[in-house]
């Protein structure tokens, strides 16, 4: 039960903070989080990688799909040279999931 | 608390955001660029994006309603003609703010801010050359014109409203991957995009590479190569139209044939160049030519082809008037396009204002040179380039009686040393009004009031096209052109004297123009513009054979529809095949042939001359004639100690028909002396080894021969759109180079209601997110046209118009 209010609590407020705060604000709401609900450190990890990983991916997925994937097939073969939309969805995911993770890490080791 | 672990996490934590911020590891910053609420994801714009909206500026004077059809092209109704300005620029800054800020960032020789020290040659170079000192001469001339002040000020408080509204997010997704932002918008850029406009169109010369040639062959040998004749002459103002006797007689120095002609000393300096290709087509036919009875106007500026696209299609309507066509993100009003009243468009002049003097210095100081007996003070402007990621470059500049000392010790060009000092002389360095013209001809109701705009064009000098709906049809060959003496400034003039400096500009009233001529037409395509005796000098090096193929099919047509004119503007015949293939297939000997060889001579024997775009007979001919040129002159070029440029490509197939034993046709290399057959069966044998390797990779057929595209200005491929089916090439109407060709094409009826025709290869959105960014490409490349729609103010309801912006105080 922690372990997702820990993902959904990170995940909204990374959100929240967004929309006004730099991108790394997810760290710094990853670690408060880690810090308020605590956890084992590997558990706070996960709530906090996945937290941002289905936040960043679906984000990702749903502004593509409207855009009917247009710029996601530039944008691959720019960065990950292939033209693969979902490679890039996947990948926007994986890098707010390991910041956020991490950040998560330190928190709860700090609460310990 | 666990202070080791923290620690460490804490330290891959911070390292991570690191990596992602920066491009210090990974080559962008991929967290900040990836982040779905700031990066890219932002630029995934919709495909059902509304792009209505309800503004509100201080500025305005009154309501504008922009009206944006299905294509994305915005439909301007301002009260007050102010008004309209201050949207344009909203509008461009709003779809191309990025290519807006990067043409003036790079025209003002600022790329390196940017791009960092990759650019600071050319940032260099375009400062040397004045192009900031330029510009701002030009801002002097348009602050003190009222009007066209007043429309610069409102456009350039348009674009900054717009930047203004601009968060991280929103900004376009170019900024995202260099990593900046936008600076605020002045009328100083844009007359620097003017400048750059200036630059494209008329920076080009070629007086270094034409000094090392006269000093490398005999006179005889270079008038061979470099004819200030050229046969096949078809001028913009017909042969046999007489010319009134000049104002201004060039009186060609005492000293310019011993100091001059006879005593000129290598260059080593070597100059970035406009694309060698930049020219146009335009040409309107009078009445009694159409089917309808009025003038048609027909315009396609060949130009660099580029995502953003330089041109923006719009219309404007204003109390005063109601214009259409393609504008310029970066200035305001209409540039080529028709109003009610009457159609407009332009080809390049492509004559040379622009020349070098030596400058004797008295030392490496560079503050006094020699000049007319005394040393004299030069002035400095000092240059403070800003680098990215480096430290700030300061170049030092000085400036003569003729302009900006562009090469000297310090600064070669960047390829190699120069220990010679060359200042350089140029009509864009004059303040100029060039907005004046296109404010003139968006207002225009006649031919008096097309004659009063043209005359405030200077540089870029341009073959000014004119139709209107009374049925007047005109072209004026318009600009600052110096009056010159015989071979003025085709090399380096000597600058220690006033005697070769320009003595006036050719009288507004003799420069060469047609209203309603007899044959019913006029035409443009860079060609030289009037014959020989035209009592001023024009240089040489002009491309005549486009023009050929335009007058013959114009001469020929009558009772013209718009579909015809559309049809002759994407015609692939290849002007230069016709002339030359005769040379090859007279002269190669086939018995000397492999089986392969003879192949592709058989596709050369069955060219249509055309250069379609399944044609492998067209790619047979590039191919063969390219190496045929080679082979004739490279024997001789090789020994040339400096840089040379080679002769224009139908220079040699009229010498070579005048005489087959041209001088060149001999390879020196060898004992024995080659006629025209050896040389022509070399060549074709050494175009079959090439032509059977472009087979095996499958790209005999032209357009994948030549492989045209439409390049991101940053050249990333993911952005651009490359190998595009089209035919076309140099010497065809459709003149669709490798990266270069028809920026815009239009086609103008001017009936009581205006029915047009125009597309262009990008579209009219800048952002690569968008649905609207290449859109009008395919239809571009297959020579299809947009049908245009020239709005009325009760059409608001129209099923066409798709989205409304409206703009109040």
């Amino acid at each position: 039960m922690k372990f997702i209010s820990a993902l959904l609590l990170t995940a909204v407020l990374s959100f929240a903070a967004c929309l006004f705060a730099p991108w790394w604000s997810i760290a710094i709401i990853a670690a408060i989080v880690a810090i308020a609900v605590p956890q084992k450190p590997f558990k706070a990890f996960g709530a906090g990688f996945l937290g941002l990983f289905l936040l960043w991916a679906v984000l990702a997925f749903l502004r593509s799909s409207a855009n009917g994937h247009l710029l996601a097939h530039k944008i691959s073969v720019l960065i990950i040279k292939m033209d693969n939309p979902i490679l890039l969805i996947t990948a926007t995911g994986l890098i707010g999931a390991l910041v956020a993770g991490f950040a998560a890490f330190t928190g709860s080791f700090v609460r310990r | 608390m666990r202070i080791l672990p923290a620690l460490i996490s804490g330290v891959v934590t911070t390292g991570l955001i690191f990596v992602f911020n920066t491009k210090a590891v990974l080559p962008a910053p991929l967290g900040k660029f990836l982040s779905p609420q700031h990066g890219l994801w932002q630029n995934a714009e919709p495909l059902n994006q509304d792009f209505s909206a309800d503004l509100k500026f201080p500025q305005l004077k009154g309501k504008t309603s922009v009206y944006i059809d299905d294509r994305l092209v915005p439909h301007i109704f301002a009260e007050q003609e102010n008004d309209a300005y201050f949207v344009q620029g909203y509008l461009h800054a709003k779809f191309r703010l990025w290519q807006m800020e990067l043409q003036t960032h790079s025209a003002a020789g600022r790329a390196s801010e940017i791009v960092g020290p990759i650019a600071l040659n050319h940032d260099r170079e375009f400062r040397r050359l004045g192009m900031v000192f330029a510009a701002e001469n030009s801002l002097k001339t348009v602050e003190a014109d009222p009007v066209i002040k007043s429309s610069c000020d409102n456009y350039t408080a348009g674009v900054n409203a717009y930047i203004a509204t601009l968060t991280e997010s929103a900004l376009p997704m170019e900024y995202k991957l260099l990593g900046y932002k936008p600076e605020p918008w002045s009328n100083l850029k844009t007359m620097l995009f003017l400048k750059y406009m200036s630059f494209d169109l008329a920076g080009g010369e070629d007086d270094f590479e034409m000094t090392n040639a006269k000093t490398f062959f005999s006179p005889e040998d270079f008038n061979k190569l470099f004819p200030s004749i050229q046969d096949s002459l078809d001028p913009i103002i017909p042969k046999g139209t007489p010319v009134a006797p000049p104002a201004i007689q060039p009186v060609k120095p005492a000293t310019a044939d011993s100091l001059y002609f006879g005593a000129l000393a290598g260059v080593t300096a070597t100059e970035t160049k406009p694309h060698k290709f930049n020219g146009s087509n335009n040409w309107a036919v009078s009445g009694k030519k159409t089917k309808s009875g009025a003038p048609i106007l027909c315009n396609d500026p060949h130009l660099a082809l580029n995502l953003p696209s330089l041109w923006y299609e719009m219309q404007i309507s204003t109390p005063a008037y109601n214009a259409y066509g393609v504008s310029f993100p970066g200035s305001p009003g209409v540039v080529i396009g028709f109003n009610d009243s009457c159609a407009f468009g332009f080809t390049n002049g492509g004559r040379d204002v622009r020349d070098y003097f030596e400058i004797k210095f008295k030392d490496d100081s560079r503050k006094e040179y020699w000049f007319n007996n005394e040393w004299k003070k030069t002035t400095f402007r000092v240059e403070h380039i800003k680098v990215k990621d480096s430290l700030e470059i300061i170049d030092s500049v000085a400036y003569t009686v003729f302009g900006p000392v562009m090469y000297d010790k310090t600064f070669s060009g960047g390829r190699q040393t120069n220990s010679k000092a060359y200042a350089v002389r140029w009509t864009a360095h004059e303040g100029s009004n060039e907005m004046r013209i296109f404010h003139g001809l968006n207002h225009a109701k006649n031919y008096a009031d097309y004659t009063a705009a043209a005359q405030f064009l200077r540089t870029p000098g341009q073959n000014c096209l004119f139709a209107a709906k009374n049925g007047d049809i005109a072209i004026r060959a318009q600009g600052d052109f110096p009056a010159k003496w015989t071979g003025q400034g085709d090399f380096v003039m000597p600058g220690t004297d006033s005697s070769y400096m320009w003595k006036g500009m050719i009288p507004q009233n003799e420069v060469p123009f047609q209203y309603n001529p007899e044959r019913g037409f006029v035409s443009s395509a860079n060609q030289r513009p009037v014959d020989y005796n035209y009592p001023y000098y024009l240089g040489r090096g002009y491309p005549e054979y486009r023009g050929l193929i335009v007058n013959r099919k114009l001469g020929q047509m009558s009772m013209i529809t718009p579909e015809d004119m559309m049809k002759m503007q994407t015609d692939n015949y290849n002007i230069l095949g016709e002339t030359a293939r005769p040379i090859l297939l007279n002269n190669i000997r086939e018995s000397e042939l492999s089986a392969d060889e003879k192949k592709y001579l058989d596709l050369l024997k069955g060219w249509d001359l055309r250069n379609d775009v399944h044609s492998k007979g067209a790619s047979v001919f590039l191919t063969a004639w390219g190496f045929f040129v080679q082979s004739v002159y490279e024997d001789e070029y090789k020994k040339a100690p400096r840089p040379i440029i080679f002769p224009l490509e139908n220079t040699l197939a009229e010498q070579v028909l005048k005489d087959s034993a041209y001088k060149f046709l001999d390879d020196i290399a060898t004992p024995q002396k080659e006629s025209l057959a050896d040389i022509a069966t070399a060549a074709f044998k050494k175009a079959g080894a090439h032509l059977k390797q472009v087979e095996a990779d499958g790209a005999l057929e032209l357009a994948t021969f030549k492989g045209t595209g439409v390049y991101h200005l940053l050249k990333l491929p993911a952005f651009s759109r490359l190998n595009l089916p089209i035919g076309g090439g140099e010497n065809v109407i459709n003149a669709a180079t490798g990266d270069h060709g028809p920026s815009w094409r239009m086609v103008v009826h001017l009936t009581p209601v205006t029915e047009a025709y125009g597309i262009y290869p990008g579209g009219q959105s800048g952002n690569p997110g968008s649905r609207y960014y290449d859109n009008f490409v395919d239809d571009w490349a297959a020579g299809k046209y947009n049908k245009i729609w020239v709005m009325t103010k009760n059409e608001t309801r129209d099923q066409r118009v798709k989205w409304t912006m409206q703009f109040s105080n």
